[in-house]
């Protein structure tokens, strides 16, 4: 037997139910959210891949190569603003976020 | 013997992916986190998706893994306070989790979702070259776009951190080298015996 795409696809769905379910228990600590958003989007790039490469098209590299500049891009500026928000406010709690609103 | 790899491969991701959101030290987190970057590479050069592969540790390792960890390091926060709730949420968190997969395995299943031509690289000699032929001409206003999103966070992220504070001395470059030597030396007389 050899491996097929459902093998890539069910590591992918249990890889990305993990950061759903992750985003809520960690409801206080944004940065063990902000790697929860990370898994999710890396089970998409698996996904992508997997696509990509069980059906012979290369295209879905190329949108999985997005996908990483993308979340380079959202964790630089996710922890770019999580640095301010603790230099304003001295902790980094989700919860007290909407004391900002104003 | 692929079938093993992928195996060994995909529990490790799993193990690592759920010691992420439960582990109490969000240092430990990060480093499950590299972990689980490597394998998925692994998992990637086990279809032949090398270039993949080599971009997900060179960015996601190097780059993000590394900035996570700075950050955490750098906050003095208390990560004991902050884990507090996680019991208090999990049965939801498991409950929105089991909707989940559910719902993915409903839809799998529905559709009998079967592709099992095994082709990394249509059309070349490997996956890098593959992927170069399109790139720069098929998705060429993609791969400026994606550029453009880097620019962007980069002064993003800079322009959210940078602070001036006020009492730090500095260099002005323009202010030395526009000192002359009229401006520095004052030539005064002073009489013996009495100070300036």
């Amino acid at each position: 037997m050899d491996i097929t795409i459902n093998h890539f696809l069910a590591v992918s769905a249990v890889l990305f139910t993990t950061g759903v379910v992750g985003i809520f228990v960690n409801r206080k600590n944004i940065i063990v959210i902000l790697m929860a958003l990370e898994l999710i989007l890396l089970s998409v790039n698996i996904n992508l891949v997997a696509f990509s490469v069980f059906s012979g098209t290369i295209t879905g590299q190329i949108f999985a190569m997005l996908v990483l500049t993308v979340a380079a891009a959202e964790a630089a500026v996710g922890l770019a603003i999580l640095v301010v928000y603790f230099r304003n406010r001295g902790d980094i709690s989700v919860e007290s976020v909407d004391l900002m609103r104003g | 013997m692929e079938l093993i790899a992928f195996y060994i491969m995909a529990a490790i991701v799993t193990i690592s992916g759920i010691s992420v959101i439960a582990a109490k030290n969000p240092v430990h987190s990060v480093l499950w986190l590299i972990l689980a970057f490597f394998t998925s590479a692994g998992l990637m050069v086990l279809i032949g998706a090398e270039f993949l592969a080599m971009l997900l540790v060179v960015v996601y390792v190097g780059a993000v893994a590394v900035l996570f960890l700075f950050v955490v390091m750098m906050l003095d926060v208390d990560f004991v306070e902050l884990k507090q709730g996680f019991l208090s949420y999990l049965p939801f968190g498991v409950l929105v989790g089991v909707a989940f997969i559910a719902e993915i395995a409903l839809a799998t299943f529905a559709r009998g979702a079967s592709a099992d031509d095994f082709n990394p690289y249509p059309g070349a000699e490997n996956n890098v070259e593959a992927i170069g032929q399109v790139m720069y001409t098929d998705y060429l206003l993609l791969f400026q776009l994606s550029g453009l999103i880097l620019l962007v966070a980069m002064i993003g992220a800079i322009v959210l951190t940078l602070r001036h504070r006020p009492h730090v001395k500095r260099q002005s470059v323009a202010h030395q080298t526009a000192r002359r030597r009229k401006d520095a030396i004052r030539r005064v007389d002073v009489k013996s015996g009495e100070g300036l």
